[in-house]
């Protein structure tokens, strides 16, 4: 069923690629540029074919960098807006994730993630990406990264991510990867009346008075966009509250302590987790994206044998839940790790946990997920 | 009435006037390309609220801040990109790209090409001082052949871009070259160029004179703006091939280029109207030939 707007609502037969740009659309995303790479190239596909319907404006840019700040040039417009892109293309954006962390501009930035380094392997899965997520920009800054684990996640969570961009005006990553990309299930897209969208804290002040970097009481400044008459200036370099350039130690210190503050002290706000059997548990299984979905499996396969395995499953990776898993740490034997990567978000688990419990960590260079039986096995053996 | 005599620089009104003083140098051109550019835009009375300028790095990159508009100082190289996305999201607006030649053509050299390709709805001032300096005089692109940077100091051996042969060959379709010598001509070659539909450019030859002179011994910002004065040729119309710019040899300048072709939102436009009309129409074909309650007809 298609409403007036273009926007589709009810079941549907799709792959998280598809169903993330229909939640983009849900979302009332109506700007998206990108560039061609696999695996995330449906998602810029669909949309392009998409958005005459639903009023919005895809263009595919000369590469992945000039698509990164044209959506910024777009939310200036007054536009909501995204790009897509995958390793290769997402290691060019690292430059306008700074830029939109540094002038708060609210954006999405989808990662269908593949294996690397380099070009890696571009039609299999990888999660390798979640450092990157975090500090791939150089220069202080926090982030919030979002990591799906079926169409449906993809649908739902990229109007989370939105939100949130709107919400701390702070770039949202949203960390797909390859096997939840191209896996295909039944998506139920919801009614414009059910979704609930965070609008753009656009500011009340009249020009004159509004100052562009100024903080409110959650540190987050309120926004004004082009044309409206503020005549704002936005720079890239460290800035005062009038957005004005200044070149010193205590501007820098006031503006980037905010810009990490605002999300370091909202932690619980932005949070989402699902817990499965975490009370009694010895041994927990810590997991996001595709890996979550083999980790229940494992977790059965543990279960069966009389373990009390518990499952926390993390939706928004990135800022983490420290204090949730300093506290997991004291209360279970061990913490497993599953990844599509060599290590990654493990680290975070040990800083957290600081030697209150055994971390382990179950390494998988991607290319394909775990096999069930490897993260089981890593169950056993820790909670021996 | 006050007894005293008031006299207010005309321009005032369209700059910061709490960010001045600025960071150019003694007799650096920039200052006299933007005193052009707020003539220019008086001259087109444009609405000052829909009017937006984005730079990139470097000195020209600070155009940016010093004018009271909405201004965004940007990545290097990416101006282009931001405001081709800012275009598109708000067509209203008249966005002017304001920058340098490393800035615009080295780093961003391939937004440049694709936005002139695409026929982006854009005014692109390029301030071309034959060197990077913001970092101190390296050799740019648009260096001429032998002259002496500090990352070149035997002299540039490779050859530098011809800029107008460049923008004319990848589609602009308003091409100009002036020196700040040239005010007059370079106001009406910007009112031209903001007024233009589509990809319109205009490169400004500037002195550098704290480091491309110095180095290469070319004098003061007044002993090259008298170069500029009698070194320069105007040649209107002129084919861009020949436009290129030797070390010490005469320059090229005028208007090169001024030709009408639907521009990037324009044909986006058409393509849209298109489509949806297509689409509306196959849906009201469908709705009709639907069966109506059942009644034989």
């Amino acid at each position: 069923m298609s409403d007036n707007n273009g926007g589709l609502t009810g079941a549907y037969f799709l792959d998280g690629d598809h169903a993330c740009a229909e939640g983009a659309i849900a979302a009332g995303c109506n700007f998206v540029a990108g560039y061609p790479i696999t695996p995330s190239t449906e998602i810029v596909e669909r949309l392009a074919s998409r958005f005459p319907d639903t009023g919005g404006t895809f263009i595919q840019m000369e590469d992945e960098i000039a698509s990164s700040i044209a959506i910024q040039g777009a939310v200036w417009g007054g536009a909501k807006a995204m790009t897509v892109s995958s390793g290769p293309g997402i290691s060019l954006m690292m430059e306008h994730l700074g830029l939109a962390a540094m002038t708060e501009v609210p954006c999405v930035f989808v990662n269908v993630q593949r294996g690397g380094p380099s070009t890696g392997l571009p039609t299999l899965p990888g999660q390798a990406d979640m450092m990157q997520a975090r500090w791939g920009s150089h220069g202080d800054y926090e982030i919030i990264a979002l990591s799906p684990n079926s169409p449906q996640e993809c649908l739902d969570l990229v109007i989370q991510a939105f939100n949130l961009s709107e919400q701390f005006r702070v770039p949202v990553l949203f960390m797909m990867d390859e096997s939840v990309g191209h896996m295909t299930e039944r998506v139920v897209i919801p009614s414009p009346q059910e979704v609930e969208l965070t609008p753009r804290r656009y500011t009340k002040l009249p020009p004159g008075q509004y100052l562009p970097y100024k903080p409110a009481d959650d540190l987050v400044p309120e926004f004004a966009k082009a044309g409206d008459g503020y005549r704002f200036h936005i720079t890239g370099l460290t800035h005062d509250e009038r957005g004005y350039p200044v070149m010193n130690a205590d501007c820098q210190t006031r503006l980037v302590n905010r810009l990490v503050d605002k999300i370091r002290n909202n932690v619980d706000r932005i949070a989402l987790y699902h817990e499965d059997s975490i009370d009694d548990a010895e041994v927990v299984v810590i997991s996001y994206g595709i890996t979550s979905r083999i980790s229940m499996r494992a977790i059965r396969l543990a279960r069966a044998e009389g373990l009390k395995v518990g499952h926390l499953r993390l939706v928004v990776v990135w800022p983490f839940i420290e204090k949730y898993v300093r506290s997991l740490a004291g209360q279970v034997r061990a913490l497993v790790m599953p990844e599509l990567n060599l290590g990654q978000v493990v680290l975070e688990v040990e800083r957290c946990a600081a030697g209150q419990c055994q971390v382990v960590s179950v390494p998988h260079a991607g290319g394909a997920v775990h096999h069930p039986q490897t993260i089981r096995d890593a169950i056993v053996e820790a909670a021996r | 009435m006050s007894d005293t005599c008031e006299l207010e620089n005309p321009v005032e009104k369209l700059l910061r006037a709490d960010r001045i003083p600025h960071i150019w140098c003694p007799g650096c051109g920039i200052g006299t390309t933007v005193n052009c550019f707020a003539r220019a835009i008086q001259q087109c009375g444009l609405d000052l609220d829909q009017l937006c300028i984005v730079s990139g790095i470097g000195c020209t990159g600070r155009v940016a801040g010093y004018l009271d508009l909405d201004s965004f100082h940007t990545t290097h190289g990416r101006a282009i990109p931001f405001a081709t996305g800012l275009k598109l999201a708000n067509p209203d607006l008249k966005v002017v790209v304001y920058s340098g030649d490393g800035d615009l053509v080295a780093i961003g050299g391939n937004h440049f090409i694709h936005a002139a390709r695409r026929n982006a709805d854009l005014t692109v001032f390029c301030v071309n001082n034959f060197n990077y300096a913001m970092t101190g005089g390296q050799v740019a692109p648009t260096t001429p052949l032998d002259a002496i940077g500090t990352t070149s100091p035997f002299g540039v051996c490779e050859r530098p871009f011809n800029l107008p042969f460049l923008a004319t060959s990848c589609g602009a379709v308003y091409v100009a070259r002036w020196t700040t010598y040239h005010v007059r001509q370079l106001t009406k070659a910007m009112v031209e160029a903001i007024n233009k539909k589509g990809f319109s450019f205009v490169e400004i030859i500037s002195p550098c004179p704290t480091l491309y002179e110095r180095r290469n011994r070319l004098g003061t910002g007044l002993d090259r703006m008298k170069w500029f004065k009698e070194n320069t040729l105007i040649r209107n119309g002129s084919d861009t091939r020949y436009a290129d710019i030797g070390f010490q040899e005469k320059i090229i300048c005028g208007k090169f280029v001024d030709v009408d072709h639907p521009s990037l939102l324009e044909m986006t436009e058409a393509k849209m109207a298109d489509l949806l009309s297509r689409r509306r129409w196959q849906e009201i074909s469908r709705r009709q030939r639907k069966p109506i309650g059942g009644e034989a007809t």
